[in-house]
Protein backbone atom coordinates (compact mmCIF):
# COMPACT_ATOMS: atom_id res chain seq x y z
CA UNK A 1 0.00 0.00 0.00
CA UNK A 2 1.33 3.41 -0.92
CA UNK A 3 0.57 6.28 1.37
CA UNK A 4 1.50 9.65 0.00
CA UNK A 5 0.34 12.94 1.42
CA UNK A 6 0.36 14.46 -2.05
CA UNK A 7 -2.20 12.02 -3.40
CA UNK A 8 -5.71 13.38 -3.88
CA UNK A 9 -8.58 12.23 -1.66
CA UNK A 10 -9.85 9.95 -4.41
CA UNK A 11 -7.85 8.81 -7.40
CA UNK A 12 -9.29 6.45 -9.98
CA UNK A 13 -7.29 5.06 -12.91
CA UNK A 14 -8.79 3.23 -15.88
CA UNK A 15 -11.67 1.78 -13.86
CA UNK A 16 -13.77 -0.89 -15.52
CA UNK A 17 -16.80 -2.60 -14.02
CA UNK A 18 -18.96 -5.26 -15.61
CA UNK A 19 -22.05 -7.01 -14.33
CA UNK A 20 -21.93 -10.25 -16.27
CA UNK A 21 -21.81 -9.34 -19.95
CA UNK A 22 -22.91 -5.76 -19.25
CA UNK A 23 -20.01 -3.30 -19.03
CA UNK A 24 -21.20 -0.44 -16.84
CA UNK A 25 -17.93 1.48 -16.44
CA UNK A 26 -15.68 1.62 -19.50
CA UNK A 27 -12.44 3.09 -18.31
CA UNK A 28 -12.87 5.93 -15.84
CA UNK A 29 -10.05 8.29 -14.85
CA UNK A 30 -11.12 10.53 -12.08
CA UNK A 31 -9.89 12.47 -9.08
CA UNK A 32 -11.31 14.29 -6.10
CA UNK A 33 -9.00 16.74 -4.34
CA UNK A 34 -8.90 17.23 -0.59
CA UNK A 35 -11.77 19.48 0.44
CA UNK A 36 -13.25 19.40 -3.04
CA UNK A 37 -16.96 18.93 -3.70
CA UNK A 38 -17.59 16.98 -6.88
CA UNK A 39 -21.07 16.39 -8.25
CA UNK A 40 -21.53 13.51 -10.66
CA UNK A 41 -24.52 13.89 -12.96
CA UNK A 42 -25.81 11.88 -15.86
CA UNK A 43 -28.76 9.85 -17.11
CA UNK A 44 -29.86 6.74 -15.24
CA UNK A 45 -27.80 3.76 -16.31
CA UNK A 46 -24.80 5.96 -17.03
CA UNK A 47 -22.80 4.20 -14.30
CA UNK A 48 -22.52 7.11 -11.88
CA UNK A 49 -23.85 5.19 -8.87
CA UNK A 50 -21.64 2.22 -9.74
CA UNK A 51 -18.64 4.56 -9.87
CA UNK A 52 -19.50 5.89 -6.42
CA UNK A 53 -19.99 2.38 -5.03
CA UNK A 54 -16.62 1.33 -6.42
CA UNK A 55 -14.90 4.07 -4.40
CA UNK A 56 -15.60 2.30 -1.10
CA UNK A 57 -15.61 -1.11 -2.72
CA UNK A 58 -19.31 -1.85 -2.28
CA UNK A 59 -18.82 -2.94 -5.87
CA UNK A 60 -15.68 -4.83 -6.76
CA UNK A 61 -14.03 -3.24 -9.84
CA UNK A 62 -13.40 -5.55 -12.78
CA UNK A 63 -10.18 -3.72 -13.67
CA UNK A 64 -8.37 -0.53 -12.78
CA UNK A 65 -7.02 1.04 -9.62
CA UNK A 66 -8.60 3.19 -6.93
CA UNK A 67 -6.85 5.08 -4.13
CA UNK A 68 -8.72 6.74 -1.28
CA UNK A 69 -6.85 8.98 1.12
CA UNK A 70 -3.62 7.43 -0.14
CA UNK A 71 -4.68 3.81 0.38
CA UNK A 72 -5.09 1.58 -2.63
CA UNK A 73 -8.62 0.16 -2.37
CA UNK A 74 -8.00 -2.26 -5.21
CA UNK A 75 -5.09 -3.91 -3.38
CA UNK A 76 -6.38 -7.46 -2.75
CA UNK A 77 -4.94 -7.30 0.78
CA UNK A 78 -6.46 -3.93 1.68
CA UNK A 79 -7.85 -3.80 5.23
CA UNK A 80 -11.23 -2.85 3.87
CA UNK A 81 -13.01 -2.35 7.21
CA UNK A 82 -10.40 0.08 8.49
CA UNK A 83 -10.28 2.08 5.23
CA UNK A 84 -14.07 2.33 5.13
CA UNK A 85 -14.05 4.05 8.54
CA UNK A 86 -12.65 7.11 6.80
CA UNK A 87 -15.30 7.07 4.07
CA UNK A 88 -18.86 8.05 4.95
CA UNK A 89 -21.65 6.99 2.66
CA UNK A 90 -25.21 8.23 2.33
CA UNK A 91 -27.69 6.09 0.42
CA UNK A 92 -30.72 6.93 -1.62
CA UNK A 93 -32.85 4.74 0.66
CA UNK A 94 -31.27 6.08 3.92
CA UNK A 95 -30.63 2.56 5.29
CA UNK A 96 -30.99 3.57 8.91
CA UNK A 97 -31.13 0.56 11.21
CA UNK A 98 -34.86 0.26 11.96
CA UNK A 99 -34.44 -1.77 15.15
CA UNK A 100 -32.34 0.92 16.83
CA UNK A 101 -33.20 4.42 18.03
CA UNK A 102 -31.67 7.35 16.17
CA UNK A 103 -29.09 7.76 18.93
CA UNK A 104 -28.14 4.07 18.80
CA UNK A 105 -27.92 4.30 15.00
CA UNK A 106 -25.27 6.95 15.52
CA UNK A 107 -23.39 5.22 18.33
CA UNK A 108 -23.32 1.55 17.34
CA UNK A 109 -20.48 1.78 14.82
CA UNK A 110 -18.58 4.25 16.99
CA UNK A 111 -18.66 1.75 19.82
CA UNK A 112 -18.18 -1.49 17.86
CA UNK A 113 -15.69 -0.20 15.30
CA UNK A 114 -13.91 2.77 16.87
CA UNK A 115 -14.22 1.27 20.39
CA UNK A 116 -15.38 4.57 21.84
CA UNK A 117 -16.99 4.51 25.29
CA UNK A 118 -20.72 5.03 25.65
CA UNK A 119 -20.45 8.57 27.02
CA UNK A 120 -18.04 9.73 24.32
CA UNK A 121 -20.02 8.06 21.53
CA UNK A 122 -23.26 9.64 22.74
CA UNK A 123 -21.68 13.07 23.03
CA UNK A 124 -20.38 12.85 19.46
CA UNK A 125 -23.73 11.50 18.27
CA UNK A 126 -25.63 14.37 19.89
CA UNK A 127 -23.19 16.90 18.43
CA UNK A 128 -23.85 15.51 14.97
CA UNK A 129 -27.61 15.35 15.51
CA UNK A 130 -27.47 19.04 16.40
CA UNK A 131 -25.47 19.64 13.24
CA UNK A 132 -28.28 18.20 11.10
CA UNK A 133 -31.06 19.77 13.18
CA UNK A 134 -32.38 16.61 14.83
CA UNK A 135 -31.50 17.24 18.48
CA UNK A 136 -34.99 16.32 19.64
CA UNK A 137 -35.17 13.04 17.67
CA UNK A 138 -32.41 11.13 19.49
CA UNK A 139 -34.80 8.69 21.12
CA UNK A 140 -37.13 8.21 18.15
CA UNK A 141 -37.08 5.14 15.93
CA UNK A 142 -36.36 5.68 12.24
CA UNK A 143 -39.92 4.72 11.29
CA UNK A 144 -41.18 7.68 13.33
CA UNK A 145 -39.21 10.16 11.21
CA UNK A 146 -40.04 11.72 7.85
CA UNK A 147 -37.88 10.78 4.88
CA UNK A 148 -35.95 14.03 5.11
CA UNK A 149 -35.30 13.52 8.82
CA UNK A 150 -34.18 9.95 8.19
CA UNK A 151 -31.72 11.08 5.55
CA UNK A 152 -30.32 13.77 7.84
CA UNK A 153 -29.97 11.20 10.60
CA UNK A 154 -28.13 8.96 8.13
CA UNK A 155 -25.76 11.81 7.31
CA UNK A 156 -25.19 12.39 11.04
CA UNK A 157 -24.52 8.66 11.46
CA UNK A 158 -21.77 8.84 8.85
CA UNK A 159 -20.32 12.02 10.33
CA UNK A 160 -20.10 10.40 13.76
CA UNK A 161 -17.30 8.23 12.39
CA UNK A 162 -15.21 11.35 11.58
CA UNK A 163 -14.85 10.52 7.87
CA UNK A 164 -12.37 12.34 5.66
CA UNK A 165 -14.53 11.76 2.60
CA UNK A 166 -18.30 11.62 2.18
CA UNK A 167 -20.02 9.78 -0.65
CA UNK A 168 -23.63 10.63 -1.49
CA UNK A 169 -25.60 8.27 -3.73
CA UNK A 170 -28.63 10.25 -4.94
CA UNK A 171 -29.39 11.34 -1.37
CA UNK A 172 -32.58 13.21 -2.23
CA UNK A 173 -34.06 10.98 -4.95
CA UNK A 174 -36.34 9.08 -2.57
CA UNK A 175 -37.67 12.19 -0.86
CA UNK A 176 -40.89 14.09 -1.28
CA UNK A 177 -40.10 17.41 -3.00
CA UNK A 178 -40.81 19.54 0.06
CA UNK A 179 -38.31 17.54 2.14
CA UNK A 180 -35.39 17.83 -0.29
CA UNK A 181 -34.37 21.31 0.81
CA UNK A 182 -33.54 20.37 4.41
CA UNK A 183 -31.21 17.61 3.28
CA UNK A 184 -29.48 19.81 0.71
CA UNK A 185 -29.04 22.52 3.32
CA UNK A 186 -27.21 20.08 5.57
CA UNK A 187 -25.03 18.96 2.66
CA UNK A 188 -24.24 22.53 1.70
CA UNK A 189 -23.25 23.30 5.29
CA UNK A 190 -21.00 20.25 5.22
CA UNK A 191 -19.36 21.50 2.02
CA UNK A 192 -18.79 24.91 3.55
CA UNK A 193 -17.15 23.25 6.54
CA UNK A 194 -14.56 21.86 4.14
CA UNK A 195 -15.67 18.24 3.82
CA UNK A 196 -14.45 16.34 0.78
CA UNK A 197 -17.61 15.23 -0.99
CA UNK A 198 -18.50 13.13 -4.00
CA UNK A 199 -22.19 13.53 -4.77
CA UNK A 200 -24.21 11.60 -7.34
CA UNK A 201 -27.28 13.75 -7.80
CA UNK A 202 -30.06 14.98 -10.03
CA UNK A 203 -30.26 18.27 -8.12
CA UNK A 204 -28.80 20.62 -10.70
CA UNK A 205 -29.24 23.67 -8.50
CA UNK A 206 -27.19 22.02 -5.78
CA UNK A 207 -24.50 21.09 -8.30
CA UNK A 208 -24.43 24.64 -9.64
CA UNK A 209 -24.29 26.35 -6.25
CA UNK A 210 -22.22 24.01 -4.14
CA UNK A 211 -19.96 21.89 -6.38
CA UNK A 212 -16.39 22.88 -7.13
CA UNK A 213 -16.55 20.61 -10.14
CA UNK A 214 -19.31 18.85 -12.05
CA UNK A 215 -18.71 15.57 -13.84
CA UNK A 216 -21.10 14.46 -16.54
CA UNK A 217 -21.19 10.72 -17.20
CA UNK A 218 -22.97 8.85 -19.95
CA UNK A 219 -22.66 5.30 -21.21
CA UNK A 220 -20.01 4.32 -18.67
CA UNK A 221 -17.52 7.10 -19.47
CA UNK A 222 -16.86 10.61 -18.24
CA UNK A 223 -18.06 12.78 -21.10
CA UNK A 224 -17.21 16.15 -19.72
CA UNK A 225 -16.14 17.78 -16.48
CA UNK A 226 -15.28 21.19 -15.17
CA UNK A 227 -16.56 24.05 -13.04
CA UNK A 228 -20.36 24.02 -12.75
CA UNK A 229 -20.84 27.21 -14.73
CA UNK A 230 -19.03 25.59 -17.67
CA UNK A 231 -20.53 22.10 -17.59
CA UNK A 232 -24.03 23.24 -16.66
CA UNK A 233 -23.92 26.70 -18.20
CA UNK A 234 -22.00 26.10 -21.43
CA UNK A 235 -21.70 22.37 -22.04
CA UNK A 236 -19.30 21.44 -24.83
CA UNK A 237 -20.76 18.06 -25.69
CA UNK A 238 -24.01 17.29 -27.41
CA UNK A 239 -24.76 14.49 -24.97
CA UNK A 240 -24.42 16.90 -22.04
CA UNK A 241 -26.68 19.44 -23.68
CA UNK A 242 -29.30 16.83 -24.47
CA UNK A 243 -29.24 15.50 -20.90
CA UNK A 244 -29.46 18.96 -19.35
CA UNK A 245 -32.33 19.98 -21.56
CA UNK A 246 -34.24 16.86 -20.56
CA UNK A 247 -33.58 17.44 -16.86
CA UNK A 248 -34.07 21.18 -16.72
CA UNK A 249 -36.92 21.56 -19.17
CA UNK A 250 -38.62 18.17 -19.34
CA UNK A 251 -41.88 19.37 -20.88
CA UNK A 252 -40.19 20.79 -23.99
CA UNK A 253 -38.03 17.84 -24.95
CA UNK A 254 -40.31 16.90 -27.84
CA UNK A 255 -39.68 20.25 -29.51
CA UNK A 256 -35.94 19.71 -29.58
CA UNK A 257 -36.20 17.12 -32.30
CA UNK A 258 -34.00 14.04 -32.09
CA UNK A 259 -31.19 14.85 -29.70
CA UNK A 260 -27.81 13.96 -31.09
CA UNK A 261 -28.99 14.03 -34.70
CA UNK A 262 -30.02 17.59 -35.28
CA UNK A 263 -27.61 19.43 -37.55
CA UNK A 264 -28.03 22.53 -35.51
CA UNK A 265 -27.49 21.81 -31.82
CA UNK A 266 -30.14 23.31 -29.61
CA UNK A 267 -29.14 26.28 -27.57
CA UNK A 268 -27.79 25.16 -24.27
CA UNK A 269 -30.52 25.42 -21.72
CA UNK A 270 -30.01 27.89 -18.97
CA UNK A 271 -30.70 26.96 -15.41
CA UNK A 272 -34.02 28.21 -14.14
CA UNK A 273 -33.53 31.33 -12.12
CA UNK A 274 -36.29 30.60 -9.70
CA UNK A 275 -35.30 27.17 -8.54
CA UNK A 276 -37.51 24.94 -6.46
CA UNK A 277 -35.08 24.52 -3.63
CA UNK A 278 -33.58 27.54 -2.02
CA UNK A 279 -30.37 26.21 -0.65
CA UNK B 1 -94.00 -13.12 -5.21
CA UNK B 2 -90.59 -11.74 -6.06
CA UNK B 3 -88.48 -10.59 -3.12
CA UNK B 4 -86.45 -7.40 -3.19
CA UNK B 5 -82.70 -7.66 -2.88
CA UNK B 6 -82.58 -6.61 0.75
CA UNK B 7 -85.39 -9.02 1.65
CA UNK B 8 -83.55 -11.87 -0.05
CA UNK B 9 -80.36 -11.08 1.85
CA UNK B 10 -82.20 -10.88 5.16
CA UNK B 11 -83.92 -14.18 4.49
CA UNK B 12 -80.64 -15.88 3.62
CA UNK B 13 -79.05 -14.61 6.83
CA UNK B 14 -81.95 -15.86 8.94
CA UNK B 15 -81.77 -19.27 7.32
CA UNK B 16 -78.09 -19.52 8.22
CA UNK B 17 -78.76 -18.66 11.85
CA UNK B 18 -81.60 -21.13 11.89
CA UNK B 19 -79.42 -23.95 10.57
CA UNK B 20 -76.83 -23.22 13.26
CA UNK B 21 -79.39 -23.25 16.06
CA UNK B 22 -80.94 -26.47 14.71
CA UNK B 23 -77.60 -28.33 14.73
CA UNK B 24 -76.84 -27.17 18.28
CA UNK B 25 -80.32 -28.22 19.44
CA UNK B 26 -79.96 -31.69 17.90
CA UNK B 27 -76.58 -32.21 19.58
CA UNK B 28 -77.86 -31.01 22.93
CA UNK B 29 -80.94 -33.21 22.78
CA UNK B 30 -79.41 -36.31 21.23
CA UNK B 31 -76.30 -36.54 23.39
CA UNK B 32 -76.37 -38.83 26.39
CA UNK B 33 -75.21 -36.24 28.89
CA UNK B 34 -75.20 -38.57 31.85
CA UNK B 35 -72.79 -40.96 30.19
CA UNK B 36 -70.61 -38.23 28.78
CA UNK B 37 -70.24 -36.62 32.18
CA UNK B 38 -69.49 -39.98 33.75
CA UNK B 39 -66.76 -40.68 31.15
CA UNK B 40 -65.19 -37.24 30.71
CA UNK B 41 -66.07 -35.05 33.67
CA UNK B 42 -65.72 -36.89 36.98
CA UNK B 43 -65.05 -34.10 39.46
CA UNK B 44 -63.40 -36.45 41.96
CA UNK B 45 -60.90 -37.56 39.30
CA UNK B 46 -60.22 -33.98 38.26
CA UNK B 47 -59.53 -33.10 41.89
CA UNK B 48 -57.25 -36.08 42.32
CA UNK B 49 -55.06 -34.89 39.41
CA UNK B 50 -54.25 -31.61 41.10
CA UNK B 51 -51.78 -30.30 41.94
CA UNK B 52 -49.49 -32.94 40.39
CA UNK B 53 -50.58 -32.19 36.82
CA UNK B 54 -49.39 -28.60 37.26
CA UNK B 55 -46.41 -28.95 39.60
CA UNK B 56 -44.89 -31.97 37.89
CA UNK B 57 -46.50 -32.75 34.52
CA UNK B 58 -47.00 -29.23 33.17
CA UNK B 59 -43.65 -28.13 34.55
CA UNK B 60 -41.93 -30.99 32.71
CA UNK B 61 -43.85 -30.32 29.50
CA UNK B 62 -42.67 -26.71 29.60
CA UNK B 63 -39.08 -27.74 30.42
CA UNK B 64 -38.92 -30.27 27.57
CA UNK B 65 -40.44 -27.78 25.16
CA UNK B 66 -38.03 -25.00 26.11
CA UNK B 67 -35.08 -27.39 26.03
CA UNK B 68 -35.93 -28.57 22.53
CA UNK B 69 -36.68 -25.03 21.40
CA UNK B 70 -33.39 -23.66 22.73
CA UNK B 71 -31.42 -26.49 21.15
CA UNK B 72 -33.30 -26.07 17.86
CA UNK B 73 -32.87 -22.29 17.87
CA UNK B 74 -29.13 -22.34 18.43
CA UNK B 75 -28.50 -25.23 16.05
CA UNK B 76 -31.01 -23.87 13.53
CA UNK B 77 -29.29 -20.47 13.51
CA UNK B 78 -25.95 -22.16 12.88
CA UNK B 79 -27.50 -24.18 10.05
CA UNK B 80 -29.06 -21.05 8.56
CA UNK B 81 -25.70 -19.25 8.59
CA UNK B 82 -24.08 -22.32 7.03
CA UNK B 83 -26.72 -22.30 4.30
CA UNK B 84 -25.76 -18.70 3.51
CA UNK B 85 -22.02 -19.29 3.85
CA UNK B 86 -19.51 -18.49 1.13
CA UNK B 87 -17.85 -21.82 1.88
CA UNK B 88 -19.59 -24.32 -0.39
CA UNK B 89 -19.11 -27.45 1.80
CA UNK B 90 -20.90 -25.67 4.65
CA UNK B 91 -23.83 -25.05 2.34
CA UNK B 92 -23.86 -28.68 1.20
CA UNK B 93 -23.78 -30.06 4.74
CA UNK B 94 -26.51 -27.71 5.96
CA UNK B 95 -28.73 -28.42 2.96
CA UNK B 96 -28.28 -32.17 3.35
CA UNK B 97 -29.05 -31.98 7.07
CA UNK B 98 -32.17 -29.88 6.55
CA UNK B 99 -33.52 -32.11 3.78
CA UNK B 100 -32.79 -35.24 5.81
CA UNK B 101 -34.31 -34.16 9.10
CA UNK B 102 -37.38 -32.56 7.59
CA UNK B 103 -38.12 -35.91 6.01
CA UNK B 104 -37.85 -38.00 9.18
CA UNK B 105 -40.65 -38.46 11.74
CA UNK B 106 -39.86 -36.76 15.06
CA UNK B 107 -40.63 -40.04 16.82
CA UNK B 108 -37.96 -41.90 14.87
CA UNK B 109 -35.34 -39.25 15.65
CA UNK B 110 -36.32 -39.46 19.30
CA UNK B 111 -35.85 -43.25 19.23
CA UNK B 112 -32.48 -42.68 17.61
CA UNK B 113 -31.36 -40.35 20.39
CA UNK B 114 -33.02 -42.27 23.21
CA UNK B 115 -32.08 -45.82 22.19
CA UNK B 116 -29.85 -45.77 19.11
CA UNK B 117 -27.07 -43.69 20.60
CA UNK B 118 -27.01 -45.54 23.97
CA UNK B 119 -26.65 -48.83 22.04
CA UNK B 120 -23.88 -47.41 19.86
CA UNK B 121 -22.03 -45.76 22.74
CA UNK B 122 -22.98 -47.66 25.88
CA UNK B 123 -20.15 -46.13 27.90
CA UNK B 124 -21.39 -42.58 27.23
CA UNK B 125 -24.57 -40.98 28.49
CA UNK B 126 -26.56 -38.05 27.12
CA UNK B 127 -26.37 -35.41 29.86
CA UNK B 128 -29.60 -34.35 31.54
CA UNK B 129 -31.40 -37.71 31.37
CA UNK B 130 -34.87 -37.53 29.84
CA UNK B 131 -34.62 -33.73 29.61
CA UNK B 132 -31.37 -33.94 27.67
CA UNK B 133 -32.60 -36.69 25.37
CA UNK B 134 -35.91 -35.01 24.55
CA UNK B 135 -34.23 -31.61 24.04
CA UNK B 136 -31.80 -33.10 21.55
CA UNK B 137 -34.23 -35.59 20.03
CA UNK B 138 -36.91 -33.02 19.25
CA UNK B 139 -34.40 -30.19 18.80
CA UNK B 140 -32.62 -31.99 15.96
CA UNK B 141 -35.82 -32.01 13.92
CA UNK B 142 -36.92 -28.55 15.01
CA UNK B 143 -33.52 -27.15 14.01
CA UNK B 144 -34.08 -28.23 10.40
CA UNK B 145 -37.38 -26.33 10.21
CA UNK B 146 -36.10 -23.33 12.15
CA UNK B 147 -33.00 -23.10 9.95
CA UNK B 148 -35.14 -22.56 6.87
CA UNK B 149 -37.29 -20.00 8.68
CA UNK B 150 -34.26 -18.09 9.98
CA UNK B 151 -32.54 -18.19 6.59
CA UNK B 152 -35.65 -16.68 5.00
CA UNK B 153 -35.68 -14.04 7.75
CA UNK B 154 -32.05 -13.11 7.16
CA UNK B 155 -32.65 -12.85 3.44
CA UNK B 156 -35.71 -10.69 4.06
CA UNK B 157 -33.56 -7.99 5.68
CA UNK B 158 -32.90 -5.44 2.92
CA UNK B 159 -29.44 -5.59 1.35
CA UNK B 160 -28.93 -1.91 2.18
CA UNK B 161 -28.74 -2.75 5.89
CA UNK B 162 -25.62 -4.85 5.40
CA UNK B 163 -24.18 -2.24 3.04
CA UNK B 164 -24.76 0.58 5.51
CA UNK B 165 -23.17 -1.42 8.32
CA UNK B 166 -20.14 -2.37 6.20
CA UNK B 167 -19.80 1.23 5.05
CA UNK B 168 -19.48 2.26 8.70
CA UNK B 169 -16.47 -0.05 8.95
CA UNK B 170 -18.15 -3.05 10.56
CA UNK B 171 -16.83 -6.48 9.63
CA UNK B 172 -19.22 -8.90 7.96
CA UNK B 173 -19.51 -10.79 11.25
CA UNK B 174 -20.24 -7.70 13.37
CA UNK B 175 -22.76 -6.42 10.82
CA UNK B 176 -24.48 -9.80 10.79
CA UNK B 177 -24.61 -10.02 14.58
CA UNK B 178 -25.63 -6.47 15.47
CA UNK B 179 -27.63 -5.36 12.44
CA UNK B 180 -28.94 -8.18 10.25
CA UNK B 181 -29.71 -11.02 12.67
CA UNK B 182 -31.60 -8.87 15.21
CA UNK B 183 -33.85 -7.68 12.39
CA UNK B 184 -34.17 -11.18 10.97
CA UNK B 185 -35.39 -12.48 14.34
CA UNK B 186 -38.05 -9.82 14.48
CA UNK B 187 -39.28 -11.02 11.11
CA UNK B 188 -39.34 -14.69 12.13
CA UNK B 189 -40.98 -14.35 15.55
CA UNK B 190 -44.42 -15.48 14.34
CA UNK B 191 -43.20 -18.63 12.51
CA UNK B 192 -40.82 -19.46 15.37
CA UNK B 193 -43.68 -19.24 17.83
CA UNK B 194 -45.59 -21.63 15.66
CA UNK B 195 -42.62 -23.96 16.04
CA UNK B 196 -42.78 -23.48 19.82
CA UNK B 197 -46.43 -24.46 19.84
CA UNK B 198 -45.68 -27.54 17.73
CA UNK B 199 -42.87 -28.49 20.12
CA UNK B 200 -45.19 -28.09 23.10
CA UNK B 201 -47.37 -30.79 21.61
CA UNK B 202 -44.45 -32.93 20.41
CA UNK B 203 -43.02 -32.96 23.93
CA UNK B 204 -45.73 -35.57 24.63
CA UNK B 205 -43.49 -38.00 22.72
CA UNK B 206 -41.25 -38.06 25.80
CA UNK B 207 -43.20 -41.10 27.00
CA UNK B 208 -41.28 -43.32 24.57
CA UNK B 209 -38.10 -42.62 26.55
CA UNK B 210 -39.63 -44.22 29.62
CA UNK B 211 -40.47 -41.45 32.05
CA UNK B 212 -40.70 -41.77 35.82
CA UNK B 213 -43.01 -40.08 38.32
CA UNK B 214 -40.54 -37.20 38.45
CA UNK B 215 -40.04 -36.80 34.71
CA UNK B 216 -43.63 -37.40 33.60
CA UNK B 217 -45.25 -34.83 31.31
CA UNK B 218 -48.88 -33.91 30.69
CA UNK B 219 -50.01 -36.47 28.11
CA UNK B 220 -48.39 -39.44 29.85
CA UNK B 221 -49.76 -38.26 33.17
CA UNK B 222 -53.23 -38.11 31.67
CA UNK B 223 -52.89 -41.58 30.19
CA UNK B 224 -51.52 -43.11 33.43
CA UNK B 225 -54.41 -41.64 35.37
CA UNK B 226 -56.79 -43.01 32.75
CA UNK B 227 -55.32 -46.47 33.30
CA UNK B 228 -55.63 -46.14 37.08
CA UNK B 229 -59.22 -44.93 37.12
CA UNK B 230 -60.52 -46.55 33.92
CA UNK B 231 -62.06 -43.24 33.00
CA UNK B 232 -61.54 -40.71 30.18
CA UNK B 233 -61.65 -37.59 32.36
CA UNK B 234 -57.84 -37.34 32.64
CA UNK B 235 -57.58 -36.86 28.86
CA UNK B 236 -59.92 -33.88 29.01
CA UNK B 237 -57.88 -32.38 31.86
CA UNK B 238 -54.61 -33.01 30.02
CA UNK B 239 -55.97 -31.41 26.86
CA UNK B 240 -57.09 -28.28 28.72
CA UNK B 241 -53.68 -28.11 30.39
CA UNK B 242 -51.98 -27.75 26.98
CA UNK B 243 -54.24 -24.81 26.24
CA UNK B 244 -52.83 -23.11 29.35
CA UNK B 245 -49.57 -22.88 27.40
CA UNK B 246 -50.66 -22.43 23.82
CA UNK B 247 -53.39 -19.80 24.20
CA UNK B 248 -51.31 -17.24 26.16
CA UNK B 249 -48.44 -17.88 23.76
CA UNK B 250 -50.38 -16.51 20.82
CA UNK B 251 -51.32 -13.49 22.94
CA UNK B 252 -47.67 -12.81 23.76
CA UNK B 253 -46.76 -13.05 20.08
CA UNK B 254 -49.47 -10.59 19.13
CA UNK B 255 -48.09 -8.12 21.65
CA UNK B 256 -44.49 -8.63 20.50
CA UNK B 257 -45.49 -8.11 16.90
CA UNK B 258 -47.15 -4.84 17.82
CA UNK B 259 -44.08 -3.66 19.71
CA UNK B 260 -41.73 -4.53 16.89
CA UNK B 261 -44.05 -3.00 14.34
CA UNK B 262 -43.30 0.29 16.06
CA UNK B 263 -39.55 -0.24 15.81
CA UNK B 264 -39.60 -1.16 12.16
Amino acid sequence: MTTTASRPAVEIRDLHKSFGPLEVLKGIDFEVGHGEVVCVIGPSGSGKSTLLRCVNLLEEPTAGKIWVNGTEMTDPDVEIDSVRRGIGMVFQSFNLFPHLTVLDNLTIAQRRVLKRGRAEAERIARDNLARVGLTDKADAYPAQLSGGQQQRAAIARSLSMDPKLMLFDEPTSALDPELVGDVLTVMRQLAEDGMTMMVVTHEMAFARDVADRVVFMDGGVVVEQGPPQEVLGAPQHERTRSFLSRVLDPTHVAQLGQPGQSAEPPASPSLPVDDRHHI
Amino acid sequence: MKLRRRQRERLSLWLQYLAFVAVIAVVLLAADWGRLREAFFRVDIIESMFPTIITVALRNTILYTLGAFAFGLVFGTILALMRLSRVAPYRWVATAYIELFRGLPALLVLFLVGYGIPIAFPEREIPGGVFGSISIGLGLTAAAYMAETIRAGIQAVPKGQMEAARTLGMSHFTAMRTIVIPQAFRIVIPPLTNELILLTKDSSLAYVLGVTAQTIEVTKFGRDTLNDRVNATPLLVAGLTYLIITLPLSQVVRRLELRYAKAR
